[in-house]
C-alpha cells in the first residue's frame, strides 16, 4: 500500500518537473499547438471542398481523424523526453535514488496527457472556427475528447518503450514518423474505409484508430444521417473497441517499458 | 571499522568489449578510494554497479551493508552519485533541481526546500539558485550535480570524474569541497584519469586498466613506485655541467640521471617547489647559467608506462599528460 502512495507521489514529482519544461521552453508548446492548426486548416480548405461526402459535410467528418491523428502523434513526446533524459544522465541520477522505479515512467506519461489536453483544445477551437459542431450532446463531447485522451495515453507507452530502446533522440521522431504515419492513414481517418481496397480495407477496419475514430465522430455526432452502418464488429462497437485496445496496450508495454528503465543507462 | 563497500570479482561485457575483469574492491568506512585510470578503464562501469545502476555478468558486491544485486533498493537509499556528465535539468533552477531531488529522497517538502537553499548556500550557488541551469558555467554544474548527490547527507557517495573537463580553478574548487566533505566522515569512491587528482583527495588509490587492478596504495607507495618528484635543470654551457650535478646531487633522494649532450639533469625530488627554490637558488649561488628549469610530477602516463609498460590509451580528446610547466619563471625569487 505504502508503496502504491510513495510512487504516485514520486511521479507526481516528476511530472512537475516536466511541467515546469512546458513553462520555460515555449518553442516546443508554441509547435505542439501550431502544428494541429496547421492540419485542421488544411484539412479543411484543401481537401475539404473536393471530397465529398453523402449528405453531411466533410469537414465534420474529418475532424475527428484529424484528432485521432495528432494525439496519437504527439505520443511522440513521451519517447523524446525518455531518450532526452537518459542522454542527459537524468535517468542515471533518477535510477541511483530510493524514488519508485515506476514513477519516472508513470511521471512522463501522465504530465505528457497535459501536452495532448492543449492540443485537443487548440484543435477543437481551429474547428470551431472553420465549422464543426459537436453535434450531440456536451456529454457526449466530453467522454469523446475523454476517449481520444485514453488512447493517447496507453498508446504513449509503447512510445515510452522505443524512447528506452533507441541510441538518441534524432532517432525516435523518423521511427515514430514510419510507424505512425501508415497506422493512422491506412483507417478511416480521412476517407471512409468502405472506399479502400480490400486487403487495405480489412486493416482499416481492425485498426484501433479507426474504431478511436469512429467512437469520437458517433461520440460528436458527426456521422452524417444515412452513412450505411459499418460491416466490421470494430466499428460497430467502436467505444469497447477502442478500450480493449488502450488496455491491452497498457498491459502489454508498460510492463516492457518497466522492464527496460531497470536496465537504461547512458551509453558511453 | 570495517569495509563499507566491497565487490568481488566484479565481470561486465559490452559485447566483446570487456569493461571489468573481475575487479574486487574494499574500501574502509570513513575513507577515500580513488579508482585512477584512463578512459575506458572501466571505472564508470565499476561505479554504475556499484550505485545499482549496472548488474554485472558475475561477481557480487556489498554497499553500506546491503547487497548491490539482492537489495537494490535499500543500496539507494544511502549513496549519492555524482557523475562525471552534470546529470541536471537544465530547464529547472538549480533549486528546483535541489528540491526535487529531496522529494524523491522522500525528505517531504519542506525538509528538501530547506536542505535545497542549504546545500545551494554551501555550494556558493544561493545567487544562481534561481537561475535555469543551462545558464551555468561548466564548473557551477559540477557543484550543483555534487549538491545532488549531498541531499539526502548520504553515508557514501560515488563520484565519477567529478573534475573532467573543468578549468584548474573550478577544479582546485571542487577539490577543496570534497575535502571538506570527507572531513565529514563521508565514505567517499572517487574515480579520476588525474594522478594528481587522486593525490590529493585519496587515502588509497587504486590504478585499473582494461577492467582489472593493476596497482594498489597509498599514493605516497604509488609515486615512489613510480618514481615520484623530480627536477630537471639544462644548463647554458656543458662546463657547468659538473658543478650543476654536484648542487643537485644536495638535493636529489636518489641517483641523478645526466644527458650530456642535452646539458641536462634530472634529480629525483621530495618536497615539490620550496626543494626547486632553494636547489635554484644554490645553482645561483655557484654561478650556474641555466637554459630552462622544470618541476616534473608523475602523471597517469608514467603509472602506466611503469606498471603495464604502455602509455595510458585514452579515447578521450583530453589528454592525460599533466607535467607543470617551467618554473623558470618564478626563479631567485
Amino acid at each position: 500500500m505504502m508503496a502504491v502512495v510513495h510512487m504516485f507521489a514520486d511521479a507526481a514529482v516528476i511530472a512537475k518537473r516536466n511541467m515546469i519544461k512546458i513553462k520555460r521552453v515555449p518553442e516546443v508548446l508554441v509547435f505542439v499547438l501550431l502544428s494541429p492548426i496547421m492540419f485542421v486548416l488544411l484539412f479543411a480548405y484543401v481537401f475539404g471542398g473536393s471530397i465529398n461526402i453523402p449528405g453531411g459535410s466533410y469537414r465534420e467528418f474529418l475532424i475527428a481523424g484529424i484528432f485521432a491523428q495528432t494525439v496519437v502523434f504527439g505520443s511522440t513526446f513521451t519517447g523524446v523526453g525518455i531518450a532526452d533524459d537518459i542522454q542527459k544522465g537524468i535517468i542515471d541520477r533518477f535510477r541511483s535514488l530510493p524514488m519508485s522505479q515506476a514513477a519516472v515512467l508513470i511521471g512522463r506519461t501522465a504530465s505528457d496527457v497535459v501536452y495532448n489536453v492543449l492540443t485537443l483544445l487548440i484543435m477543437g477551437l481551429t474547428g470551431l472556427v472553420v465549422g464543426w459542431r459537436i453535434n450531440s450532446s456536451l456529454w457526449e463531447g466530453l467522454v469523446g475528447f475523454g476517449l481520444l485522451l485514453a488512447f493517447a495515453y496507453a498508446f504513449s507507452w509503447t512510445m515510452a518503450l522505443v524512447g528506452l530502446l533507441v541510441p538518441s533522440v534524432e532517432v525516435i521522431n523518423n521511427a515514430s514518423f514510419m510507424v505512425i504515419f501508415p497506422v493512422t492513414f491506412i483507417a478511416n481517418t480521412f476517407v471512409p474505409a468502405e472506399n479502400l481496397p480490400s486487403v487495405l480495407r480489412t486493416f482499416a477496419e481492425w485498426n484501433p484508430i479507426s474504431a478511436l475514430t469512429q467512437a469520437v465522430r458517433e461520440l460528436f455526432g458527426n456521422i452524417p444521417p444515412g452513412t450505411p452502418e459499418p460491416t466490421a464488429w470494430p466499428l460497430q462497437n467502436p467505444v469497447v473497441y477502442t478500450l480493449i485496445w488502450a488496455a491491452l496496450i497498457i498491459a502489454v508495454f508498460a510492463p516492457l517499458a518497466s522492464l527496460r528503465y531497470q536496465k537504461a543507462v547512458k551509453q558511453g | 571499522m570495517g569495509n563499507v563497500i566491497e565487490a568481488f570479482g566484479l565481470v561486465k561485457h559490452y559485447g566483446d568489449v570487456v569493461a571489468l575483469d573481475g575487479l574486487d574492491l574494499a574500501v574502509p568506512e570513513g575513507s577515500v578510494f580513488g579508482l585512477l585510470g584512463p578512459n575506458g578503464a572501466g571505472k564508470t562501469t565499476a561505479v554504475s554497479i556499484l550505485a545499482t545502476l549496472l548488474i554485472p555478468d558475475s561477481g557480487s558486491a556489498r554497499v553500506a551493508g546491503a547487497d548491490v544485486l539482492e537489495e537494490p533498493a535499500r543500496v539507494r537509499e544511502r549513496i549519492g552519485l555524482s557523475g562525471q556528465y552534470a546529470a541536471l535539468d537544465e530547464h529547472l533552477t538549480g533549486f528546483e533541481n535541489l528540491d526535487m531531488i529531496g522529494r524523491l529522497y522522500r525528505l517531504g517538502r519542506s525538509r528538501s526546500r530547506v536542505r535545497a537553499r542549504e546545500l545551494l548556500e554551501v555550494f556558493d550557488l544561493s545567487e544562481a539558485g534561481n537561475r535555469p541551469v543551462k545558464t551555468y558555467s561548466g564548473g557551477m554544474r559540477r557543484r550543483l550535480d555534487l549538491a545532488g548527490a549531498l541531499v539526502a547527507s548520504p553515508p557514501v557517495l560515488f563520484l565519477d570524474e567529478p573534475t573532467t573537463g573543468l578549468d584548474p580553478r573550478s577544479r582546485l574548487d571542487l577539490w577543496g569541497v570534497i575535502r571538506e566533505l570527507v572531513a565529514r566522515g563521508s565514505t567517499l569512491l572517487l574515480t579520476t584519469q588525474y594522478l594528481e587528482e587522486a593525490d590529493h583527495l585519496a587515502d588509497r588509490i587504486m590504478v585499473i586498466d582494461q577492467g582489472r587492478d593493476i596497482a594498489q596504495g597509498t599514493p605516497d607507495e604509488l609515486k615512489t613506485l613510480v618514481g615520484g618528484e623530480r627536477i630537471e635543470v639544462t644548463v647554458v654551457s656543458s662546463s657547468d655541467l659538473p658543478r650543476a650535478q654536484e648542487v643537485m646531487q644536495r638535493f636529489a633522494v636518489g641517483e641523478l640521471a645526466s644527458e650530456v649532450r642535452n646539458r641536462k639533469i634530472t634529480a629525483p625530488i621530495s618536497g615539490g617547489a620550496a626543494v626547486l627554490t632553494r636547489a635554484l637558488r644554490a645553482l645561483d649561488a655557484e654561478g650556474v647559467d641555466l637554459h630552462d628549469v622544470g618541476l616534473r610530477r608523475p602523471t597517469l602516463n608514467d603509472v602506466f608506462l611503469t606498471l603495464t609498460g604502455h602509455a595510458a590509451e585514452s579515447n578521450g580528446t583530453r589528454g592525460t599528460s599533466e607535467d607543470q610547466p617551467s618554473l623558470a619563471g618564478r626563479a631567485g625569487s
